[in-house]
């Protein structure tokens, strides 16, 4: 089997009808490499996925393997001479053939001789704990055992890349974080290069090299786990890893130094002081000076878990009525409102360790330094009037102002 | 509790059993009791004894498998593939469809008439074939085994492949990518997955057709030559029945019918399961 050192993969855009499922997707996978890619439902990533396999010819664009070009829109390198290995959502066992005989499918194919297949599928059973299993239907396994056979089918071709369209999603919490570890060990062994998908970011951040965010089939922002996590691109990809409490405001005062930007903000009157650690060229910052000076609106983007409840004196305080309390074990997830008396009424999403009854009064604080603050892109100010955008789904606050 | 709710369960069984004994069992019971009697209803093997020894009748079970068993190979065989490359639909699927179902509501005497009238010495298809210097003299479609095989053929066809398009368009397209993914090519796809995943829909396909086709009566007389190369075993009940008016006889050629149709699905069911294990393994899902 021939190795890479990458594959890259120029300008690819799959359109359906009028409407790009990818759209000018570019991206270099490194050998060994774990890449996932995270977004919500019908955001492209199977599509994407089934691009780069082949297994459905892309619109434009190009992929390589190093300087091999396997896919140019025109001609392509068809899937079954790639070398490529794929788990699919519903695991596409073949259900007239026993586990052995799905796992010594591709081997047939190649006519290995068949001590060493009877070998090689022993190896991978063995792998992926299945052994004493050979001999059964996938019919009669449960979802968990069905997707190790799965990867088993895939892995004992030695694949050069090794591609997972959520094989995670079909089961219980339980079993997911296992064979998710389970995964990771497998990598961290085999070390193949993989592609991994899934719209699930605890997923995406305990087991990628690099995560790829994508929406309505575009790249939103490509980096390591802590990179996405603490530092997120726009505010898409910030609501998308846990950042609430998008508040649509305007900048009243911005202060630019070298590592960052200060800047005031008010919030259904209440003062908030924001230290973005965005430096210089980075875009954010750029489009942040641009509404500043242009008076736009913006948005904050700020965690649950970021906000100090209890009493605290000064910067960033906020009296907020808790509306719902959701009970979570080690914590409560609240959804309080704060804002003048008569004005409308500001949600605010924190995490309470502790007890909080509805109704009461919480003093809240928000540490300047882990508030983002983003430029509104015009179809988030489009969505915003219909009611939809990030960090407004989910219950309304109760009307609870007297 | 459990008693009780398999004792309801029962109950609601009752109506579709006496369908069954009413329509099949009773009618099957009295005729296999007719068979085995003369007419005065004494005991005897006579009825069977005389079909294996008179030439005429023990011919038309040679007779009607030389018509059966080559048109259900060939309605099944095509069948096969047409179902594979309409999977995933194609355009003018509903009007190939109509087409298809049209000769199953017609009937099988419209048909024959149809087919009298268009493929006949002086019908348009020999019109054409000697137009397009296709052919000399006017070919014969009609009163022979071809007519019989042609007719046949409209019929069981779109059976056949209505039948296997459900089964093919019911595999998840899943399993041919993976099987691609895994390195086969489409041809290897087809044998190792699809086709396999076929032959359950392959067995009853093919047993629904030759049963047809094995119990044809109104083309062998409209269209064959009934009283020669085209006397099926139907005929031959037939005429006992209602031209010698020996019901005894005629059940038993019935029986003997019903005998040989069941050896052939007997060896298509072995067939079925030699291909396909997993169906009988299939618990759940
Ligand atoms: N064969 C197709 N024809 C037309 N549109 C398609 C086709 N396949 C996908 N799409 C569209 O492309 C978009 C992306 O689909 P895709 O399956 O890649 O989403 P996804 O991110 O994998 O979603 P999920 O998480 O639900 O699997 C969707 O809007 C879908 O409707
Ligand atoms: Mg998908």
């Amino acid at each position: 089997m021939k190795e890479f050192e990458r594959i890259t993969v120029k300008r690819m855009t799959k359109r359906f009808g009028d409407r790009d499922a990818v759209h000018d997707f570019s991206l270099e996978f490194f050998r060994g490499e774990f890449v996932t890619f995270l977004g919500p439902s019908g955001c492209g990533k199977s599509t994407a996925l089934n691009c780069i396999t082949g297994l459905i010819p892309i619109t434009s664009g190009e992929i390589f393997i190093d300087d091999e070009c396997i896919d140019d829109s025109r001609n392509k390198v068809p899937p079954e001479k790639r070398e490529f290995g794929m788990v699919f959502q519903n695991y596409a066992l073949f259900p007239h053939l026993t586990v052995y005989e799905n796992v010594a499918f591709g081997l047939k194919l190649r006519r290995f001789p068949r001590a060493e297949v009877e070998r090689k599928v022993g190896e991978a059973l063995k792998l992926v704990h299945l052994e004493g299993y050979a001999a059964k239907y996938p019919t009669q396994m449960s979802g968990g055992e069905q997707q190790r056979v799965a990867i088993a089918r895939c892995i004992v071709l030695e694949p050069r890349l090794l591609l997972l369209d959520e094989p995670l999603s079909n089961l219980d919490a339980k079993l997911r974080v296992e064979l998710r570890y389970e995964l990771k060990a497998l990598h961290e062994r085999l070390k193949v290069t993989t592609i991994y998908v899934t719209h699930d970011q605890t997923e995406a951040l305990a087991l990628s090299d690099r995560i790829v965010v994508l929406k309505s089939g575009r790249i939103q922002q490509v980096g390591s786990p802590v990179d996405i996590f603490s530092n997120p691109a726009n505010l898409f990809v910030a609501d998308f890893v846990g950042y609430k409490n998008a508040w649509r405001t305007t900048i009243d005062s911005l202060n630019e130094t070298p590592e960052g930007l200060s800047a005031r903000i008010r919030v259904q009157g209440s003062a908030i002081e924001a230290r973005l650690p965005y430096p210089e060229g980075d875009p954010r910052r750029l489009g942040l000076v641009e509404a500043f000076k242009a008076g736009s609106p913006v948005r904050t983007a700020i965690r649950p878990e970021d906000i100090d409840v209890g009493s605290f004196p000064g910067m960033n305080a906020l009296r907020c009525i808790a509306d719902l309390v959701e009970y979570q074990g080690h914590a409560s997830q609240v959804s309080a409102s704060f804002g003048d008396s008569g004005g409308e009424r500001v949600r605010v999403d924190l995490r309470a360790t502790a007890p909080i009854r509805e109704g009461e009064t919480v003093e809240a604080a928000i540490d300047p330094g882990k508030i983002l603050l983003f430029p509104e892109a015009p179809d988030e100010a489009a969505a915003n009037d219909a009611g939809a955008a990030p960090g407004r789904k989910g219950r309304k606050p109760k009307g609870r102002v007297s | 509790m459990r008693g009780s709710a398999r004792s309801g369960a029962f109950i609601l069984l009752i109506p579709a059993i006496v369908f069954i004994v009413l329509l099949f069992v009773y009618p099957f019971a009295y005729g296999l009791y007719l068979s085995l009697t003369t007419a005065d209803g004494a005991f005897s093997l006579g009825n069977y004894i005389r079909f294996f020894t008179d030439g005429r009748d023990l011919r038309t079970i040679w007779t009607t498998l030389s018509i059966a068993v080559p048109i259900t190979f060939i309605n099944v065989g095509l069948a096969v593939p047409f179902a594979y490359y309409m999977r995933r639909g194609v355009r003018g699927e509903r009007i190939i469809t109509f087409f298809l179902i049209v000769p199953i509501t017609l009937g099988t005497v419209l048909v024959s008439e149809g087919m009298l009238s268009y493929m006949g010495p002086n019908g348009w298809l020999n019109q054409l074939l000697i137009a397009l210097h296709l052919a000399k003299d006017p070919v014969r479609f009609t009163h022979n085994y071809l007519g019989v095989v042609i007719s046949l053929g409209l019929q069981g066809f779109p059976y056949a492949f209505l039948m296997l398009l459900g089964y093919v368009s019911g595999i998840s397209p899943d399993l041919e990518k993976a099987s691609q993914m895994l390195g086969a090519s489409r041809i290897q796809t087809f044998w190792k997955v699809l086709f396999p995943l076929m032959v359950p829909g392959i067995a009853i396909s093919f047993c629904l057709n030759f049963v047809m086709a094995f119990s044809v009566f109104p083309s062998a007389v409209l269209l064959g030559q009934p009283s020669g190369p085209t006397r099926v075993i139907a005929i031959a009940s037939y005429q006992w029945a209602f031209e010698k008016f020996n019901f005894n006889a005629a059940s038993a050629i019935s029986m003997i019918m019903a005998a040989i149709e069941l050896l052939v699905i007997s060896i298509v069911l072995v067939w079925r399961s030699r291909m396909y294990r997993g169906v009988s393994v299939v618990g759940k899902g």
